[in-house]
């Protein structure tokens, strides 16, 4: 899979540890030679911007509606997706992208109320759950398995 | 910024789930269309959904689900030219899907026959 394009996703910053996990999956996926490229909403992608002002681990920061908008298009499509959920917004993006994209999806379930939501999931998807907010370690063990297997 | 913000719109339901919004739509329209996510209107607005996506008309006004990602799912209602327009083109789009069948008006027939449909068509 080197080489393969990868969106990375992330939806509201409310929850504190989703930038750290973009900030950690987008620099090791690229180490493993994935292709990356984040996306999010102006807050969450000024948050990730400002913690790495110079693109050391995200190289490519880009608008999320716009993403999706070019997907959509046919002007750009990925091959993997991990999309951040906390809340239904975040499901029903993910649920977006599953419907207009090739991509085979991660749903990367964090947050307060994960069981519910993780419920609520009806594409499909590998998903990984932890009811975790503020910190990163559980989420981070969980899916160093998962870029451990996608390197086999 | 989509040019649904720059409209003038009218709120219906705020901050509610995106499940919420489909079943408003369907249980207060005129007539209930499903479209696929990524489904374009006013020019630049593509919707963002949880197939299948429930559009209403509602006299002229456009009933469609509109969701932000730190704000939960809205229902909106927009009634000006485009959205004739845009509920002529949804009448049209279904006459093409199902040529033989009556239109989608809820005193003819159930909302729910066309969703069911859609989800068939969906999982196949």
């Amino acid at each position: 899979m080197t080489g393969a394009k990868v969106l990375l996703m992330m939806g509201c910053p409310e929850i504190p540890i989703q930038t750290s996990i973009a900030l950690y999956l987008s620099h090791k996926l690229t180490n493993l030679g994935f292709d990356v490229t984040v996306a999010g909403t102006t807050a969450a992608t000024r948050l990730l911007k400002v913690s790495d002002y110079d693109g050391h681990y995200a190289k490519k920061l880009v608008d999320l509606d716009k993403t999706l908008e070019d997907i959509i298009e046919k002007r750009n499509d990925f091959d993997i997706c991990f999309a951040f959920m906390h809340n239904d917004s975040g499901m029903t993006y993910a649920a977006t992208v599953s419907a207009i994209s090739q991509a085979r999806i991660y749903s990367i379930v964090f947050g307060r109320h994960t069981e519910e939501l993780a419920q609520t999931i009806e594409f499909d998807c590998e998903k990984i759950v932890t009811q975790d907010v503020h910190n990163p370690v559980r989420l981070k063990n969980k899916l160093d398995k998962v870029m451990e297997a996608m390197a086999r | 910024m989509s040019c649904i913000e720059q409209m003038k719109y009218t709120i219906l339901l705020d901050r509610i789930s995106f499940k919420e919004a489909r079943e408003y739509i369907e249980t207060n329209s005129d007539e209930v269309y499903y479209v696929s996510p990524g489904y374009k209107i006013f020019k630049d607005y593509y919707i963002i959904g949880v197939p299948p996506i429930a559009m209403g008309s509602k006299g002229n006004a456009l009933v469609f689900p509109y969701t932000k990602p730190c704000h939960g799912s809205f229902v909106l209602s927009i009634e000006n030219e485009d959205s004739i327009k845009e509920i002529n083109r949804l009448r049209e789009t279904e006459k093409e899907k199902e040529p033989a069948s009556s239109k989608k008006d809820k005193s003819l027939e159930s909302s729910k026959a066309s969703s069911t449909s859609f989800l068939d068509m969906w999982k196949k």
